[in-house]
């Protein structure tokens, strides 16, 4: 088996006559986590949609552990051990946090006791508030609970969707910190941030796309220091 | 747990009351008693009220196809429990009913949620790819094909055509249609707080984040769909029992709005809440308030003014109007009824120790 998780080769996506995703070819290493940053409407998004089955590529090849996914529905591809935790959080608002951790163990056949208390150790929150329901949590704790949610279903790669998004500072700090731990229990993480700062921090690998293109790749901290990253994404002039 | 289990007893003893309660009408009250057909109807508006709720309220799915399924059900009842010996006086016009046969209630009962059941299934499939307001004009249209389908000439022998079908078996005892209603409620509530109602209710809070989870989502729509539909059908028969006769005109799309009614001022999303409206609703609308429509002469011999045909509906509109405006999530919300929550929010309002009353939460 190849040392890559997950490989994408000359992915298209359109919407409606429009290229989203251009030709795009990435890996994912086992065990890291690779970032992709950009800005809006860059094709970030559209990427890990695809990978999860619910966009339908052009063209393409979404390898996972060496096997083409392209094709395969939502729900194979979560059996197969690939978790979306979707953008903007999307907890299930009326149901209580127990229930949406048993949503994210849906499909599974085995018992997910072990999965839920470590769920739980890595978020005492959750436990505390297994009774509530999702939609009073706070904007953090929801996102706690997505990324429990996606835990649950025991993935080997965790794709999330700006994680960060929406949150106050010191709460972004907790989420960085919680990826880390996921990815140093052994699964890989594909993350997809605005916050490149914080992202390229954490990360093994970056990609960085602009219009549905790569246009730089690297490791997180040349990424880090590069002048035209630093200039389009982390906000400081190349004179100051 | 132990606070879970002692919400189910006190649970169970409510319906253990209201199953005495029933008995007790049944074999007290005088037979012209109102009760006999507001319960009736109760009983078959609740579990229509019920069926809709897990579609409309626990699924997200905005239906309103049901006078459609009730019709597919009421006359698949009706046509197969009518006597041997009635059936070529039923369908003189067509000469003789094709089918010559005749089932016991239980399986007809079953056979009518099928039929509606297998309808959902085959327009399941492309309808349901459409979403809302689509979707709810999809369904009613379903419903307004079948009831114009059953009218036709050359399904006579079937259907008796756009003649009423009656003779069948129509049971009075309101125990008969408590346990149907109670039994299929049963059920659905079973389905609700299995694995696949959480299944529904994660697609109706959030389609993607479902589907990101690995949720089927065309499966478990047509399947909560097909459910549905199946209760809708035996709701359907019960209605037939009610009527004793069945005709295409009384399923029209005003009967689908009235049970959409009753499951918004119930709640959508509580069955309890659906079951006391279609309470209040038709108790008040066939019973309380009739005597709204009779036109009344006071001693002296004046007419009582405004009292009159028609006048019942005024006040009905407005109370509706009145509950829409003060319970906005009708008068369940999501919740469902409990009656230890119930006795524990009183106690805490006369001992003022903290006891744990609060949250009504399953």
């Amino acid at each position: 088996m190849s040392d890559n998780i997950l490989e994408i080769k000359t992915l298209n996506v359109r919407f409606g006559g429009i290229l989203a995703v251009n030709d795009i070819s990435l890996d994912v290493r086992r065990g890291k986590i690779v970032t992709l940053i950009g800005a809006n409407g860059a094709g970030k998004s559209t990427i890990l949609r695809s990978v999860s089955g619910i966009v339908k590529p052009v063209h393409g090849e979404i390898l996972f552990e060496g096997e083409n996914i392209m094709g395969l529905t939502p729900e194979q591809i979560v059996k197969k051990g690939i978790t979306l935790v979707p953008e903007g959080r999307r907890v299930f608002p009326n149901l209580t946090v127990l229930e949406n951790l048993k949503m994210g163990a849906y499909l599974r056949k085995d018992d997910y006791e072990k999965d839920l208390s470590y769920v739980y150790r890595l978020f005492p929150r959750l436990e505390e508030r297994s009774w509530q329901s999702a939609g009073t949590l706070s904007g953090g704790e929801q996102q706690m609970l997505a990324v429990g949610r996606a835990l649950m279903s025991s993935p080997k790669l965790i794709m999330m969707d700006e994680p960060s998004l929406g949150l106050a500072p010191l709460v972004v700090r907790d989420i960085f910190s919680i990826i880390r731990t996921i990815n140093e229990n052994g699964i890989t993480v594909l993350l997809i941030e605005q916050n490149a700062n914080m992202a390229l921090k954490t990360c093994d690998y970056g990609y960085v796309i602009e219009t549905g293109n790569i246009t730089m790749q690297g490791e997180g901290d040349k990424l880090l220091n590069d002048d035209r990253v630093k200039e389009a994404y982390l906000g400081k002039s190349r004179n100051g | 747990m132990w606070e879970k289990n002692k919400r189910t007893i006190c649970n169970l003893i409510l319906v253990g009351l209201i199953i005495v309660l029933l008995i007790c009408i049944d074999t007290f009250a005088p037979a012209t008693s109102m009760w006999f057909s507001v319960l009736r109807k109760v009983c078959t508006f609740a579990l229509a009220a019920v069926s809709m709720n897990l579609l409309n309220g626990f699924t997200g799915l905005f239906s309103l196809g049901q006078a459609g399924f009730m019709l597919l059900g009421a006359y698949t009842y009706a046509i197969f429990t009518i006597p041997v010996n009635m059936r070529s006086n039923v369908f003189r016009n067509y000469g003789d009913s094709v089918i010559r046969f005749q089932m016991p209630l239980v399986l007809a009962l079953i056979l009518a949620g099928i039929v509606a059941a297998f309808f959902a299934f085959l327009i399941g499939l492309p309808v349901l790819r459409l979403k809302s307001d689509y979707l709810a004009i999809a369904t009613l249209g379903f419903a307004e094909i079948v009831r114009g389908l059953v009218q036709l000439q050359s399904f006579g022998p079937v259907t008796n055509g756009p003649d009423p079908i009656n003779m069948f078996t129509a049971p009075k005892s309101i125990m008969v249609y408590a346990a149907i209603s109670g039994i299929s409620i049963l059920i659905i509530v079973l389905m609700i707080n299995s694995t696949y109602g959480r299944a529904f209710k994660a697609i109706r809070d959030d389609e993607i984040a479902a589907e990101a989870m690995g949720i089927n989502l065309a499966h478990h729509k047509r399947l909560s769909f097909v459910i549905s539909s199946f209760f809708c059908g035996i709701a359907g028969a019960m209605m037939a029992m009610c009527n004793t006769s069945v005709s295409s005109v009384s399923f029209t799309t005003s009967m689908t709005y009235q049970i959409l009614l009753v499951v918004v001022i119930g709640g959508i999303g509580s069955i309890s809440g659906s079951i006391i409206a279609a309470f209040i609703f038709y108790a008040s609308s066939e019973w309380w308030l009739k005597f709204l429509d009779l036109e009344t002469y006071t001693k002296a011999g004046s007419k009582v003014p405004l009292l009159g045909p028609g006048f019942r509906m005024v006040v009905f509109s407005v109370l509706i109007m009145i509950i829409v405006l003060f319970f906005r999530q009708g008068i369940m919300g999501t919740r469902e009824i409990s009656v230890y929550d119930g006795i524990m929010k009183i106690r805490s309002v006369f001992v003022k120790d903290k006891a744990k009353g609060g949250e009504s939460h399953e």
